[in-house]
């Protein structure tokens, strides 16, 4: 596995991010943060609550605003400028904690809103594609109801459809199992494991340790706004490095 | 622990328990009577007092009515044939049925045109109640009703209305051939082309005022509860996206957009409807130049409609704040932009949270265009207090008259109320 997927990662950069930094008023939340990303690369990001793990992952497609430093996703430099956000945002997929699928359309109309209206896609080609990617997370067959008719792993799976519909190039999952009852779980991380088989480039906030054991190609691990440790996950899991990743890893796999 | 105790405890399921129909509600109309009016001493004690207190105002105000007088000249014949009985004398109703409905002095014989302006209006506002289950075309009537409304009610050229209509169609055309260009020359091409489009057309109406023309009537001629209907319509259509465009600019995070929302909003809500009704009737004359003419009627739309609008904004920041925060994420993180953001994914959410209170700021709008009667215009209320109740044939002729009104406002904003509510259970996807 690791020799497979090893194999896929290109030289080529997906996302370059230098010397980041972003405040919350006057508290410094992400401080001199510098990652590369290559194209395939499967990187897992842990760390405690309020590490500023999830707000790195949004400040990538610019729901929240970073001040100081530089973002370039895809090679297009991500600033105040709107066209720049909008172009990236299309570009870059992401799932959320909560779903957030719109509840006032049906599963298929969640899928092909964006292809419709952004892309400009004629309706029936993004419904085909909307059956394409509902049927490779295996609800084809809800696509009529309604979000609310749905269990929370499977609304998990039509988010993650949704954001495929557009054909990213990198995907973004915030703590996509979080929300989730214990049998759900397995469901999701299988769509999201299937997806890195594919090669997609993916940037994973999660606590599912078995996931980055076994997709991941970096693990990187976040506390107090700063990447304390990266490595690969083995090394990662089986030889941490600075103590505040031990005392982490001893609380989360302790039991 | 025993092994004895261990096979205790231990249990495996081996047969399914077939599912069973729930047992049978118990029925019956004695059984309801005891379980919902005589289920307590107290309980009895209130249901008897009550059916008392209903049996005893219906034995008094039914020979109200079952003696009432339909057909008399006056209030004087009304009680010589009453002789004495009690009984409503409903024939005010007929003798002036007419002038409660159109008020005193719209030409008789064009009573045929607010008629059929509002059985088109009711088919015009059909496509949009029901939407998707009526036909598509339908919605060509809509757009084009108000101006059809104005020829049929108002009269003079059809050329009037058909310019201005020209002129919001060329304006559009403008506004989507520049908006690809962008939002803010597309904003004002469109006005432009419009404002082109209606100045040229005045030629056009000046030099042909014969063509299809009905005999004019002016504003102060509008009257009863026509009047009513026509400011109702008017203002709960125009203040609704007015309403939600307040709503939206209130939220922007452009500080001088906000900040004439929040002036705007504030300072309508803050002052009485019948003070600005007043303004519009009286001061307003004042900051005009003199010799110009605007229409009374329109100064009052523009009130009334920004006072609904301002109430209405505010129910839509409600909807819009109820919203998770994920769903404005969700929009973004798929690249829709903006417009597209607002129009498919937060307002359709939004209204629908918001529809029981626009649905009771428009009622509210609806009887408080009664107020007009204050500043001496005849609509139904004007039209009781003033010609009627003041001619020497029905003076001093109060509760058929004011129990005509209202139940006629009463037809409508029950209407108004069943309707919002047969919507809203439309639009539940949520099946909790």
């Amino acid at each position: 596995m690791t020799e497979n997927t090893a194999m896929q990662v290109s030289e080529e950069v997906a996302i370059e991010i230098r010397n980041m930094n972003k405040w919350y008023g006057t508290f410094h939340v992400l401080r001199d943060i510098d990652l590369t990303v290559q194209r395939g690369e499967r990187i897992v990001i842990c760390g405690p609550s309020g590490s500023g793990k999830s707000t790195l992952i949004r400040c990538i497609n610019a729901l929240e605003e970073h001040q100081k430093g530089s973002i370039v996703v895809d090679g297009t430099v991500l600033s105040s400028d709107l066209k720049n956000i909008d172009k990236i945002r299309s570009e870059v997929g992401m799932c959320f904690q909560h779903f957030n699928l719109f509840p006032h359309l049906t599963i298929l109309e969640n899928c092909t809103l964006a292809p419709i209206w952004v892309r400009k896609t004629p309706k029936r080609e993004a419904e085909e594609t909307a059956m394409h990617f509902l049927e490779k997370v295996k609800i084809p067959d809800q696509a009529n109801k309604y979000p609310g008719q749905l269990s929370g792993g499977q609304q998990q799976r039509v988010a993650i459809a949704r954001s495929l519909c557009m054909r990213p190039r990198i995907m973004l999952f915030d703590e996509p199992t979080s929300a989730l009852d214990p049998e759900m779980i397995k469901e999701v991380l299988d769509t999201m494991i299937e997806l890195a088989e594919e090669g997609m480039t993916m940037l994973c906030v999660t606590h599912e340790m078995g996931f980055a054991r076994q997709v991941a190609n970096r693990v990187i691990f976040m506390d107090a706004g700063q990447i304390v440790e990266q490595n690969e996950p083995e090394e990662f899991f089986n030889n941490p490095q600075s103590d505040r990743t031990k005392l982490f890893l001893s609380q989360i796999l302790g039991h | 622990m025993s092994d004895t105790h261990a096979q205790s405890v231990a249990f495996v399921r081996e047969t399914e328990i077939p599912p069973a129909p729930p047992p049978e509600a118990q029925s019956g109309a004695v059984r309801w009577m005891q379980q919902n009016l005589f289920s307590s001493v107290f309980n009895s004690i209130l249901t008897v007092i009550s059916f008392t207190f209903i049996a005893w105002l219906v034995i008094n105000v039914y020979p109200w009515f079952a003696n009432g007088i339909w057909q008399a000249d006056s209030i004087r014949e009304c009680r010589e044939l009453l002789d004495g009985k009690t009984g409503a004398c409903f024939a005010v109703l007929t003798e002036r049925w007419n002038q409660l409905l159109f008020g005193f002095s719209y030409p008789v014989e064009g009573y045929w045109r607010p008629t059929t302006a509002f059985v088109l209006l009711l088919v015009s506002i059909a496509p949009v109640l029901a939407r998707g289950r009526l036909p598509n075309a339908m919605f060509i009537l809509t757009a084009i009703y108000p101006f059809l409304a104005y020829w049929l009610i108002w009269g003079g050229t059809i050329m009037t209305p058909v310019v201005a209509l020209v002129g919001f169609v060329v304006g559009y055309m403008a506004y989507s051939r520049l908006v690809t260009r962008s939002f803010a020359m597309g904003a004002f091409g469109g006005t432009a082309a419009a404002i082109v489009t209606w100045y040229l057309g005045g030629f056009l109406v000046d030099a042909m005022p014969n063509f299809l023309a009905l005999a004019e009537v002016p504003s102060r001629s509008m009257g009863g509860f026509m009047l009513n209907l026509i400011l109702g319509t008017v203002c709960v259509s125009l203040s609704i996206p007015l309403g939600i465009l307040l709503a939206l600019g209130r939220q922007s995070n452009m500080p001088i957009v906000k900040g004439i929302c929040v002036v705007f909003i504030e300072f309508i809500r803050g002052v009485p409807l019948i003070t600005l009704l007043f303004v519009a009737n009286v001061v307003l004359a004042y900051f005009l130049p003199p010799g110009t003419t605007f229409d009374l009627i329109l100064r009052v739309i523009i009130m009334i409609t920004m006072f609904s609008a301002a109430y209405i904004a505010e129910v839509v920041r409600g909807g819009l704040a109820a919203l998770p925060r994920g769903q404005y994420e969700a929009a973004d993180s798929l690249g829709l932009d903006y417009p597209q953001a607002m129009r498919l994914i937060i307002l359709p959410q939004a209204l629908k949270i918001s529809i029981p209170g626009i649905v009771n700021v428009a009622v509210g709008l609806f009887k408080d265009t009664v107020l007009v009667s204050v500043i001496s215009m005849f609509d139904t209320v004007g039209m009781i207090r003033g010609p009627i109740q003041q001619s020497t044939n029905w003076l001093g002729i109060y509760w058929e008259l004011f129990g005509f009104a209202a139940l006629l406002f009463f037809i409508v904003c029950y209407s108004i109320s069943q309707y919002s509510q047969w919507l809203e259970r439309q639009l539940q996807t949520d099946h909790r």
